[in-house]
């Protein structure tokens, strides 16, 4: 090893611009993955329920039975397609998946509004979570003190569910500072996992063994170029989620940045040392979604870690999208700053270190 | 590297390398003289880019020892890459880079400055008639061209000692003799080259030879050398039937190979013994059949070196 030279390593860093300025899917990607997966996560995949497809059975037929179901269609939870006479009818539609719920109103309905007896009947699609989820919300719903008169905010519940730092439980607010991190993932560890397979595939790792090139310059000049891209892409992230979804950053956007940074190198890390394991691009590529899945699926992204079993939480403390997930929910929403979210930062840069020193003695300045 | 002028640029004593069962190079005692064109013949698989790639550092040997340049490889093999060149088989340099783009990085590579990487560019330009295609990405070049840039490349630090394996074996005729001066331009300002080919009528411009064949040496000196030194005569029989000729001659004692080339029949034979013989047996297909002693050429130093192996190795 003839040591460690900044110009060589220069060297590799243009030529690697040089080759993505050429490289126009590569190029696509880099602005085109992040807009559509927020356009995506941001409205496609809502939690929230709306307009479900439903059927009513107003077997009272009063002017009170109109108004309520008149009201509960404002709420556009459900949209009424169907009016059928009967119950059977009305559950053949939903057996056949036409509608997800039946909302039947007795033919007693005025009786028992003066009694204790339930008003109103709900039947539901039992088989779909969310929609089940949608109906128990449902249940709350004021119906005595709405016909007496009374106004209907705020909602005559029982539990009152305060929620801290996103207060209207808006979807977007919660996914984008993960987001940022699923598309970095994404991203980063894609490119870099090709990076170094495809000099190789290309014939072009024998020639380059043959000049002084050492495998530190090779391989970090590989990395450098995509750190920029990777900020590039958080910062448009941040700036379309604040734009569209308004997005806040209540923490230092510098502390945000450098947790980003971090993150990045980390995520590139690991997608150069896929790059020394496998064989060919194809691999790489499968590699690279096989480590993508865990992460987007136990990192708390998309389902509350507090949830999962504890050997899952173990697992997902190895992977870095967990902390960041972490870093970028603390500083965005909850306006906290590094100093003390720094056992996130750590672990991270711990991985860094690992992924990349493993991957630095794996690429061999040999063929065989 | 020079501190040592006279001795040879690449010496090999017992030099193996083993894949699994397979013995890609067994044994080779190799001594190449500086200033040289060298050539390594052999067929494919007979362990030419093996050897090559032991001798750059590229692949560790089994057994053996190795010095190149006086470096002791694979020790000191990343002090050798500053003084070699490697062409390799297939075309290594980036496609997606323009034919100057590719000059340049591998001028930062080793490090040249900015006004020298200027100047070096523009030698090679010339040199490799590149000036025309500068600016031309590598992967729209012709064969021809492109073998052009990659000699460039491989040259650009000028090394001393410059390895090309099967440089034109994706090459057109006019491309390979002009490449073929190009390199004895570079043998004669000091260079010494090695330059594993399958084709004869460059082995035959070599100044020294090694004849490879499943990893052995099986012959080695200058082509004259060689031709001499050939224990075989050449027959050349002139006939208008050779296929059937060369079915009569099938079997005869003292016939090592036949090969028909055009409408005439090229035998090897033991000696001018089988002069007679053979041209009884031709002249029962043909009785206006011509057979005479012919001069040899490499290519039957090559057939009766392989050949002598391929028995020498069924004996045992």
């Amino acid at each position: 090893m003839i040591g460690f030279s900044p110009r060589r390593l220069w060297a590799v860093v243009t030529k690697e611009l040089r080759q993505l300025k050429r490289d126009r899917l590569t190029y696509a990607m880099i602005v085109g993955i992040p807009i559509m997966q927020l356009l995506l996560f941001g409205y496609a995949i809502n939690m929230d329920v709306r307009h479900l497809p439903a059927a009513v059975v107003d077997q009272a037929h009063s002017s009170r039975s109109r108004q309520v179901i008149d009201e509960l269609h404002q709420a556009r939870v459900f949209d009424f397609l169907h009016a059928p006479t009967t119950a059977d009818q009305a559950q053949r539609l939903l057996r056949a998946g036409d509608i997800k719920v039946i909302l039947v109103v007795p033919a007693d309905f005025e009786h028992r509004l003066t009694t204790d007896q339930p008003p109103l009947q709900l039947i539901v699609d039992g088989s779909d979570q969310v929609v089940q989820q949608a109906a128990r919300q449902l249940s709350q719903f004021p119906v005595r003190a709405y016909l007496n008169g009374q106004s209907l905010s705020p909602p005559a519940a029982q539990v009152a569910v305060v929620a801290y730092y996103n207060p209207d439980r808006e979807a977007p607010l919660n996914t984008v500072p993960g987001l940022i991190g699923v598309i970095l993932t994404m991203t980063m560890v894609m490119f870099t996992a090709i990076a170094l397979v495809r000099e190789r595939e290309h014939g072009n790792q024998e020639f380059l063994i043959t000049t002084p090139l050492s495998s530190a310059e090779l391989t970090l000049g590989k990395v450098l170029p995509f750190i920029a891209i990777g900020l590039i892409q958080t910062s448009l992230v941040l700036l379309l989620g604040k734009l569209i979804f308004q997005v806040p950053v209540r923490g230092p956007l510098l502390d945000l940045y450098l947790a980003a940074l971090v993150f990045i190198v980390a995520s590139l890390a690991l997608g150069i040392l896929i790059s020394t394991v496998v064989r060919s691009q194809f691999q790489a590529m499968q590699a690279a979604i096989f480590t993508f899945l865990p992460q987007i699926l136990l990192s708390g992204f998309m389902f509350p870690f507090e949830g999962m079993p504890r050997p899952a939480q173990w697992f997902a403390e190895i992977l870095p999208l967990t902390h960041f997930v972490r870093l970028s929910r603390g500083i965005m929403l909850r306006g906290a700053d590094l100093s003390s979210l720094w056992p996130e930062l750590l672990a991270l840069t711990v991985f860094s270190v690992v992924a990349l020193s493993v991957a630095i003695l794996r690429v061999n300045k040999r063929l065989d | 590297m020079s501190d040592n002028p006279g001795s040879p640029a690449i010496q090999t004593r017992g030099l193996t390398r083993r894949f699994g069962d397979l013995v890609a190079v067994d044994h080779l005692d190799l001594s190449v003289p500086r200033g040289q064109v060298y050539g390594f013949l052999g067929p494919n698989g007979c362990g030419k880019s093996t050897t090559i790639r032991m001798l750059c550092g590229l692949l560790l040997p089994s057994d053996g020892d190795i010095r190149v340049l006086d470096l002791d490889i694979p020790r000191q093999a990343e002090t050798l890459k500053q003084h070699i060149g490697y062409m390799t088989q297939s075309f290594s340099l980036y496609r997606d880079l323009s034919v100057r783009e590719n000059l340049e990085f591998v001028a930062r590579l080793f490090g040249l400055s900015r006004a020298r990487r200027r100047q070096r560019l523009d030698e090679l330009f010339q040199t490799y008639r590149l000036e025309a295609l500068s600016e031309q990405l590598a992967g729209t070049l012709s064969g021809g061209q492109r073998q052009r840039l990659a000699l460039a490349a491989a040259v650009l630090n000028e090394p001393e000692l410059l390895f090309l394996d099967e440089p034109t074996s994706a090459v057109d005729p006019q491309s390979r003799r002009d490449f073929w001066d190009v390199l004895f331009g570079l043998a004669d300002s000091g260079t010494t080259l090695l330059v594993s080919t399958h084709y004869m009528d460059e082995a035959e411009r070599c100044h020294r030879l090694a004849i490879l064949q499943q990893g052995e040496l099986v012959a080695e000196g200058s082509p004259d050398q060689l031709k001499q030194r050939m224990e075989a005569v050449s027959l050349l029989v002139e006939t208008d039937r050779p296929r059937r000729a060369q079915h009569a001659l099938d079997g005869l004692e003292g016939v090592r190979s036949c090969a028909q080339i055009g409408a005439t029949l090229r035998v090897l034979v033991d000696d001018e013994a089988a002069l007679a013989p053979v041209r009884q047996r031709v002249r029962t297909v043909d009785p206006d059949a011509g057979v005479n002693v012919t001069d040899v050429n490499l290519e039957d130093v090559f057939v009766a070196a392989t050949l002598a192996r391929a028995r020498h190795g069924e004996a045992q």
